[in-house]
């Protein structure tokens, strides 16, 4: 595709967001034919559900989306996935939300911005980081709009060259961040990295089915949610620490200054959001959710090349605006998969493919070609969602921001009894819920003993995709080991992450490292 | 403090006289559960919101559709056949959950041939044999000779233990006689495809829908189709006795069932409007355009269904119990 073709798709694009439908307004009584711009009425709706349930903690884009699957089948195909499109970036922005305020993360991707983020909210700084999540986002947003339209195609050529074992060491790398994620001591990391990938071998064994750590109980054939997990270590274990210590939560409430960033807060996020995008970008194309890695790795990198990095932790911006640029950045790119292949990346990206299915388009690579308004609108809706969502969330911190002052007594049932619906809405299984009460108190105590729930988080995500790949490159390699040196790519991330770990290990930088990061 | 007690019981009577009433009317009064045991999206779901929609116009009830995924979408069907068996939970089985899943599972917690209600069959899906698209064999007749030449050499990729993927290739595997030949196990169908597309591995089995857009796109090549007739949704490939492999047949199939002791009236209203929504022209054609084939008038009955299930079972339970060892 050549320049000419896609700045006239993306026009076309445009012209079907904002096309004039006429629209019945009074259906089942009579008939009251209005026109209306459906579309761009779509997208918004969409934009608004998705900033909804993002800020419910628990409450994620895939129980949406799949809810409201029956809704769509009275709309134009192109209408009802420019609405599903909006309910997950959507989600996206509000994501960060409860992650900041309550320090609560919805989702994978949110559980980087509850570090620093929450940090900024205890200081007072909720509205400068919610607004600094926001505008990152929507740069973020914004420029992965645009590398779909431009490198959409051969972005997905290069993507499926990335085997299992590229994809293996690419995951080693991942887990060297991980431990570049704590505050504190490097023993008690690595002790939460170990634990999050043995967490991550619970379930049904890959290759033969047999029962792994699961006690016969079919409800952890699956494996353990990563929300069940998250939302009990993080979640219920702060808000049993807040309701040890309430004078601390009145601190949080009695200093809340300026809604917007400063100056100097948007000089010091302008290039954490480039950074962000940019990895967040690549990783989200990426099959089997490559996105999650997103933030994990912007952080670490804003962390490591920070002229003072024992700032990060503390309420650090460039740990906010970073990791978000990176996470929407990558919910956005991994839509193109799905276009230009049509095979879902992740898990709602399937309901996206199931949804049009049911709408009747074969998903596939001659979407692009046979169905050029669904493809070219639903990536210019993206632009016109972005800036909507912009302009939703701006306001809106004012009000969060008020929420703080709910005296927390106040606040915590209705948090709890949300994460529980969140939760319980995963998979509709009570079991979910109860697990997650479980990890609360293991968080809890966790957090007395002075162990960081993140690395655990991120080594659980990354342990079942590690062994998944580990497993699947040595069956196509019979075997052999060579097959991760061999492979160019696979090659050249293990050899950065030896690079990285040497250079966390040299003694020097271990000795500085103690100094700056034991508490 | 006695008025108050009073009323209460006022009120419970009152609340106990309306819950007999409801229970009094007709079936349905209220909308069904139809529990689907996949996530949203897949092949299942979609079959099952298709037949669910028409169904509901039928019934005068909505059929809500309720995902509860896990251990291979046994956990739906346990949930579904230990509800009371009042016809307002009911769950779309498939191949997998009815069939195969005795192999799989030593713990399951029902009975697929006896301990559940068969309410009837909603569509089979036809099964394809498709490779990378830089595969050397040509056909299935070279595709054949090539597995049972090179079957240390060649890698197949399937959804996981237990999915439609890996139960009817295991069942090809069997058949020609190469059982061991290495599968690279993937966390369902997107995965598997795309390291197909990807050319990181060389075949799988899967049905119609997951991998229609591919061959359509000359993204995968397809071989054949397991079924005893073409699919008009891809009427270029040839099925397996055509292309001289009669001995495969296999079709992925998705029906209904609850629990026992469903009330004659609500059952056959259950299977009544099942039967509607597969002759229904719309739905019909919706169904086919996934390439789902619509069962005869007798096959999709209570009794149809359950012989499918039967015989399945006996096709796949060997082969299966050999692969899990």
């Amino acid at each position: 595709m050549d320049l000419v073709n896609i700045l006239s798709g993306l026009v076309g694009g445009l012209g079907v967001v904002f096309k004039m439908a006429p629209v019945d307004i009074m259906p089942g009584a009579g008939q009251l034919f209005v026109s209306l711009p459906i579309n761009v009425l779509l997208c918004l709706i969409g934009a608004l559900i998705g900033t909804l349930i993002g800020v419910l903690p628990g409450v994620g884009p895939i129980a949406t989306i799949a809810m409201l699957l029956p809704i769509t089948y009275k709309l134009d195909p192109t209408g009802a996935l420019i609405m599903l499109a909006g309910i997950y970036y959507g989600a996206q922005y509000g994501g960060s939300t409860t992650a900041i305020l309550v320090n609560i993360p919805g989702e994978a991707t949110s559980v980087v911005t509850t570090l620093d983020g929450h940090q900024m909210a205890k200081q007072g700084r909720a509205g400068a980081a919610l607004a600094t999540a926001a505008i990152g986002s929507f740069i973020a947003g914004c420029v992965a709009t645009v590398i779909i339209a431009l490198l959409g195609v051969p972005l997905t050529a290069l993507a499926l060259k990335f085997g299992p074992a590229d994809y293996f060491s690419l995951m080693v790398m991942g887990l060297i961040f991980a431990v570049a994620l704590a505050r504190g001591s490097v023993i008690k990391a690595l002790a939460m990295v170990c634990l999050g990938l043995l967490l991550g071998t619970i379930g049904s064994d890959l290759e033969s089915g047999e029962q792994r750590m699961t006690f016969g109980l079919l409800e952890l054939a699956d494996g353990l949610e990563f929300a069940t997990l998250a939302m009990g270590v993080i979640g219920f274990a702060e808000i049993m620490r807040n309701l040890e210590n309430p004078e601390t939560r009145d601190v949080v409430q009695g200093k809340v200054t300026g809604l917007m960033p400063t100056k100097q807060d948007m000089k010091d996020s302008a290039w954490p959001i480039a950074r962000g995008t940019l990895i967040g970008s690549i990783l989200g194309i990426l099959p089997g959710n490559g996105a999650v890695l997103g933030p994990f790795a912007s952080y670490t990198i804003e962390k490591k090349i920070a002229k003072d990095p024992s700032r990060f932790g503390r309420g650090a911006i460039e740990g906010v605006a970073g990791p978000e640029a990176a996470n929407n950045a990558g919910a956005q790119t991994s839509f193109i998969p799905m276009l230009t292949l049509g095979i879902p990346p992740n898990a709602v990206m399937a309901i996206m493919v199931g949804a049009m299915t049911i709408h009747g388009i074969v998903p596939g690579p001659q979407i692009m070609t046979k169905q050029p308004d669904l493809f070219w609108g639903m990536i210019a809706s993206m632009w016109v969602g972005n800036l909507m969502l912009l302009i939703i969330n701006l306001p809106l911190i004012g009000l969060w921001v008020k929420l703080l002052k709910v005296p927390y007594r106040m606040l915590f049932p209705a948090i709890l009894l949300f994460c529980c619906i969140g939760i319980y809405s995963v998979n509709n299984q009570p079991f979910d819920v109860l697990i997650t009460g479980c990890f609360g108190l293991f968080g809890y105590f966790l957090l007395k003993h002075g162990f960081e729930p993140a690395p655990m988080l991120i080594a659980f995500v990354l342990g079942r995709l590690m062994e998944e790949k580990l497993r699947q490159a040595m069956l196509i390699s019979r075997g052999s080991l060579w097959v991760f040196v061999e492979r160019p790519l696979s090659l050249a991330f293990l050899v950065i992450a030896v690079l990285l770990l040497t250079f966390a290990l040299l003694p020097a930088m271990q000795k500085k490292r103690d100094e700056v990061f034991t508490e | 403090m006695t008025s108050t007690f009073t009323r209460r019981i006022l009120l419970a009577a009152t609340a106990t006289l309306l819950s007999t009433a409801a229970f009094a009317q007709a079936y349905p009064s209220k909308p069904i559960t139809m529990i689907v045991p996949f996530a949203a999206g897949g092949p299942t779901d979609i079959i099952a919101r298709i037949v669910g929609e028409n169904m509901s116009k039928t019934l005068g009830q909505q059929i809500v559709i309720e995902n509860v995924a896990g251990a291979g979408g046994t956990t739906g069907i346990t949930r579904a056949v230990s509800a009371a068996p009042d016809g307002y939970t009911i769950a779309m089985g498939h191949l997998g959950t009815l069939s195969a899943a005795p192999a799989l599972f030593p713990d399951l917690r029902y009975k697929p041939l006896d301990g559940i209600q068969h309410i009837g069959v909603a569509g089979g899906t036809p099964i394809l044999i498709v490779s990378k698209k830089d595969f050397a064999p040509k056909n299935l007749a070279e595709f054949v000779t090539h597995l049972k030449a090179n079957p240390d050499k060649v890698n197949e990729a399937h959804a996981g233990v237990g999915s439609v993927s890996w139960t009817t290739c295991t069942l090809l595997k069997a058949q020609l006689g190469v059982p061991n030949m290495n599968s690279v196990p993937y966390r369902g169908t997107g995965p598997a495809l795309n390291d197909l597309v990807g050319g990181q591995v060389d075949f799988m089995c899967d049905q119609i829908p997951s991998v229609i857009g591919q061959v359509k796109g000359n993204g995968i090549k397809a071989y054949a189709i397991a079924s005893a007739a073409r699919s008009p949704a891809l009427p270029d490939i040839p099925t397996t006795a055509e292309a001289g492999l009669p001995g495969f047949q296999i079709e992925a199939w998705n029906g209904i069932v609850g629990p026992t002791g469903i009330p004659t009236d609500a059952l056959k209203k259950l299977v009544d409007a099942l039967d509607k929504a597969l002759d229904d022209a719309g739905t019909k054609k919706r169904l086919e355009d996934l390439g789902a084939v619509i069962p005869s008038k007798v096959d999709r009955t209570p009794d149809g269904f359950k012989a499918l299930v039967k015989r399945d079972f006996d096709k796949l339970n060997p082969s299966l119990v050999a692969a899990k060892k």
